[in-house]
């Protein structure tokens, strides 16, 4: 059962994971772990879980991210590439077939009608994704003053984005350090 | 500088600087696509997200595509693309290559702690903009509001929620539109 992972499994394994999941990276993951683990058993399921950890918690998107991890354990640089590849294939393509078309879509009624529920919708999905990654961070008042400064300094375009998001880095880095050095 | 190179460096910098997955993307796509390069307008990147969320795939990569497309045909998507996979491929290459010598990973599990609070907070911003530009009518509110709770509460998969949203969304203006006729 257990076949090496060449290059074309790899990319041929990330093209299916990459047509077939809808809602974005993070929805790939149970597929991805299912995949590697349970069908192909080219890694351990501790081992895949810990590469999802690193790959929500350096910077990119989570389902490339994901991809460069596995491919690379598994087969170097060019297995990394191979599972990037595969993975990003159908949303390129997908797109490009929509984008060509998007002046009829505009056009067409039955679409326009439900769209206008799945923009309401992604509104509300995003607020739920910002919440959510709020309330696991603000565990004390620390974490409402970084909430309370970032918001202010983005609603009124202080400074730029970027570095909003580097002095949030800095300053969890000095005030966690600072904890450990009263304990 | 021509259009291809400026599609890659500015994908570049939002792949370098989104923590989070698609949604934290959101406030640089807003201050780099929309304020700065004026490639797509508020509403248009709602579009984008909407159709990244029902179609499939990597929605930061999807929603590249769009804007790299329509600037640059299939090479300006191609270009969006690297530009935003590449900080990944470089960083993650670093990361694996000290794993091993690196045992304490205390700092930058604080410097996340603190990134994943300010991301936070700039996508709530950044999702009122989106809003505003994108509902509508009260139906969108009320919708939007449920939608929130649905996920951040209930805890509900949002793929189910784009489907029911796109019967939603049909059946009422539907019924809407008859009304007005």
């Amino acid at each position: 059962m257990e076949k090496r992972s060449t290059y074309s499994r790899l990319f041929t394994v990330f093209f299916r994971i990459g047509l077939f999941t809808f809602g974005g990276g993070f929805a790939m993951l149970p597929l991805i772990e299912k995949e590697i683990v349970d069908v192909h058993g080219w890694a351990r399921r501790d081992e895949i879980l810990d590469i999802f950890a690193l790959a929500q918690s350096v910077p990119g998107a989570i389902g490339v991210n994901t991809a460069v991890f596995i491919g690379l354990r598994l087969r170097g640089l060019l297995g990394a590439m191979a599972a990037l590849l595969g993975v990003v294939t159908p949303s390129i393509a997908i797109i490009l077939v929509i984008a060509r078309l998007f002046s009829q879509f505009q056009s067409n009624l039955h679409l326009l009608r439900a769209f206008s529920g799945v923009k309401a919708a992604v509104v509300g999905l995003i607020a739920a994704a910002a919440w959510r990654a709020g309330k696991n961070g603000v565990v004390d008042r620390f974490g409402l003053l970084v909430v309370g400064v970032a918001f202010l300094l983005s609603a009124f375009a202080i400074i730029p984005i970027i570095w909003v998001i580097v002095l949030g880095g800095l300053g969890g880095i000095l005030h966690y350090r600072r904890k450990e050095g009263v304990q | 500088m021509t259009i291809y190179w400026d599609l890659l460096s500015t994908f570049f910098k939002m792949g370098l600087f989104t923590f989070g997955g698609g949604y934290a993307m959101l406030p640089l796509l807003q201050r780099e696509v929309v304020e700065k390069k004026k490639w797509a307008t508020e509403a248009e990147l709602m579009d984008y997200y909407a159709i990244g969320q029902s179609t499939p795939g990597i929605i930061a990569v999807n929603t590249a595509s769009f804007v790299g497309y329509f600037q640059g045909g299939l090479l300006g998507a191609i270009a969006a693309t690297i530009g935003l996979v590449l900080p990944s491929i470089m960083i993650i290459l670093v990361v694996a290559s000290v794993l091993h010598q690196l045992t304490d990973f205390a700092w930058l599990d604080h410097a996340f702690a603190g990134i994943r609070v300010a991301v936070s907070a700039l996508v709530s911003f950044s999702v009122y903009k989106l809003g505003k530009a994108g509902i509508a009518d009260t139906f969108g509110l009320v919708w939007a509001l449920l939608t929130f709770a649905a996920i951040a509460f209930l805890k509900l998969s949002p793929i189910w929620i784009v489907a029911v949203s796109f019967v939603l969304g049909n059946v009422l203006r539907r019924r809407e539109g008859d009304r007005a006729s």
